[in-house]
């Protein structure tokens, strides 16, 4: 970021960014396994601009003007909803919001009829998520316009990571070289699955902990499906002298279907509290994509710490989301 | 390679050094200005007029940095989105006078963008105009307050400031037409 000072004299023209507009060639965002390191350095680089507009007293700018964005969620979200919302409009978008429960869906339209009529009402983005994974990319293969995957069963949520990657760039510069550690259920994780891949593709050495039931199979072979991380089950040893520890929410129907003998003792060895944080670096961040079970995957002293971004997470969502609908909605037409 | 130039560092020396006085003459109390430069050459251009004016009276007036991407009503027609980057307004602008800043003057569509943007940060008391080249083939009624230099130009040609601090040298010249512009 630039900075300010009152005689004029230090003020420096912004840095030229390393990467062009043009390095961007998506038309739907469903998952990040297809970005190049540029694209989502492009992603990172208008964040920040966005993240100035929404400093401003009047936090809203023409671009989007005339264009419509359809929210289609057929799971419940307080952030991620919101979020997309606010960024839409900051842009001068019109919004209109659909929920799956009190919609026609609930008469038993199929998603693609329900795409098609979001199309047929003038949808240039659909924003969507959807209990099935892979819904998304059905949903881009039926429509004209864009649609930003919002969380797909177990498979995505691109925009989750791209959010996580721009704080971490915005405490420590740069994502490259980040030691980050993921603690927790990655294996019904969307938001660990889209780190993974983000994190790798920027150069990142990302650990994995994880109760040997909630490990996704393939993570353990890497090729197509995942790309290489480290895998440690001691979570003392996951956290020594990490860059960044992201906690994942414990979902509690993992204890009713048995992949996890108690409560009690998930806390007892995988909880991240005051103790164990204190073997990762001594600034290092500690992150969660929400809602957060505190006293759970989480003690509420480090949800709350000084070393929390958890609410900066929140805020920076919303540039991000932004960056997001300029880079697919912004340009010519299609 | 250039066909002409029209400017030398010399020129452009001078014509800052002059453009510095009229804003000087033009607003009685330098106090409540602020010097606006739009991305990229607008930037060092309004830098430069603070030091003259510094030079000159003393004062030292704030610069801020104005990217109008935004606000473009272009958009929807480019190949490519501009890469965007950050606007950094110093301070409340209501109740200032603000002297926008920019390399060439020519359709007015830009200066209408700036004047949008300008206008979501607060109400600034007026705002003023000044340019260092004014190419003609205005589209929309927009004037200049202060100058450089009028050249008048054909549509096909490209009329290119530069600069020191954004490229090699500082030069204003014409260039033969190209195919997309710059």
């Amino acid at each position: 970021m630039t900075t300010w000072h009152e005689d004029g004299s230090t003020l420096v023209l912004p840095p030229k960014a390393a990467v062009t507009a043009s390095a961007w060639r998506h038309h739907h965002i469903l998952d990040l396994d297809d970005f190049t390191a540029d694209e989502i350095e492009l992603v990172l680089h208008i964040a920040d601009s966005m993240k100035e507009v929404l400093a401003r007293p009047v936090k809203k700018v023409p671009a989007l003007r005339g264009r419509t964005v359809m929210t289609l969620f057929y799971e419940n979200s307080t952030r991620t909803r919101l979020s997309f919302e606010l960024a839409a409009k900051s842009l001068s978008a019109d919004v209109s919001n659909l929920t799956a429960s009190a919609s026609s869906i609930t008469k038993g339209e199929s998603l693609i009829d329900t795409l098609l009529t979001l199309e047929s009402l003038g949808a240039d983005v659909v924003i969507m998520r959807h209990p099935q994974s892979g819904a998304p990319n059905l949903a881009a293969q039926h429509i004209k316009g864009s649609v930003i995957n919002a969380g797909d069963g177990w498979h995505a949520h691109p925009s989750q990571a791209l959010l996580d990657m721009y704080t971490m760039k915005a405490h420590k510069g740069a994502v490259k070289g980040l030691k980050v550690t993921i603690i927790g259920d990655t294996k019904h994780s969307r938001v660990s699955r889209s780190n993974i891949w983000g994190l790798t593709i920027m150069g990142a050495e990302v650990t994995v902990c994880s109760p040997p039931t909630l490990l996704p199979v393939g993570l353990r072979e890497p090729g197509d499906n995942f790309p290489r991380v480290r895998i440690e089950p001691d979570i003392n040893k996951a956290i020594a002298g990490a860059d960044v520890v992201m906690v994942l929410r414990l979902q509690l129907e993992r204890m009713q279907t048995g992949l996890l003998p108690s409560m009690r003792e998930y806390i007892q060895i995988y909880q991240v509290n005051e103790e164990r944080l204190k073997l990762a670096k001594p600034d290092a961040l500690v992150m969660h994509p929400g809602p957060m079970n505190e006293g759970l995957e989480i003690s509420s002293g480090v949800a709350h710490g000084s070393q929390s971004v958890v609410n900066e997470q929140v805020t920076n969502g919303v540039a991000v989301r932004m960056a997001l609908l300029y880079l697919l909605a912004g340009g010519k037409k299609a | 390679m250039p066909v002409k130039v029209i400017m030398t560092a010399e020129d452009i020396r001078r014509t800052l050094a002059r453009i510095a006085h009229e804003i000087i003459e033009h607003n009685k109390s330098l106090s409540g200005l602020i010097l606006v430069g739009m991305l990229t050459r607008g930037v060092p251009l309004a830098k430069r007029l603070a030091a003259n004016i510094k030079t000159f009276e003393g004062t030292d007036i704030p610069v801020g940095i104005l990217d109008i991407s935004l606000y473009r009503d272009d958009l929807d027609s480019r190949e490519f989105k501009p890469l965007l980057n950050s606007t950094l307004i110093p301070g409340d602008i209501s109740q200032k006078t603000i002297i926008l800043v920019d390399d060439v003057l020519y359709t007015g569509r830009s200066t209408r963008a700036a004047l949008d943007a300008l206008i979501d940060f607060g109400r600034p008391h007026a705002i003023q105009l000044a340019v260092l080249v004014d190419r003609g083939h205005r589209e929309l009624p927009i004037r200049a307050d202060y100058i450089g230099k009028n050249i008048p130009s054909a549509h096909s040609e490209e009329i290119k400031v530069e600069l020191t601090e954004t490229d090699t040298i500082d030069q204003v010249a014409i260039y033969p037409a190209q195919e997309e512009g710059q």
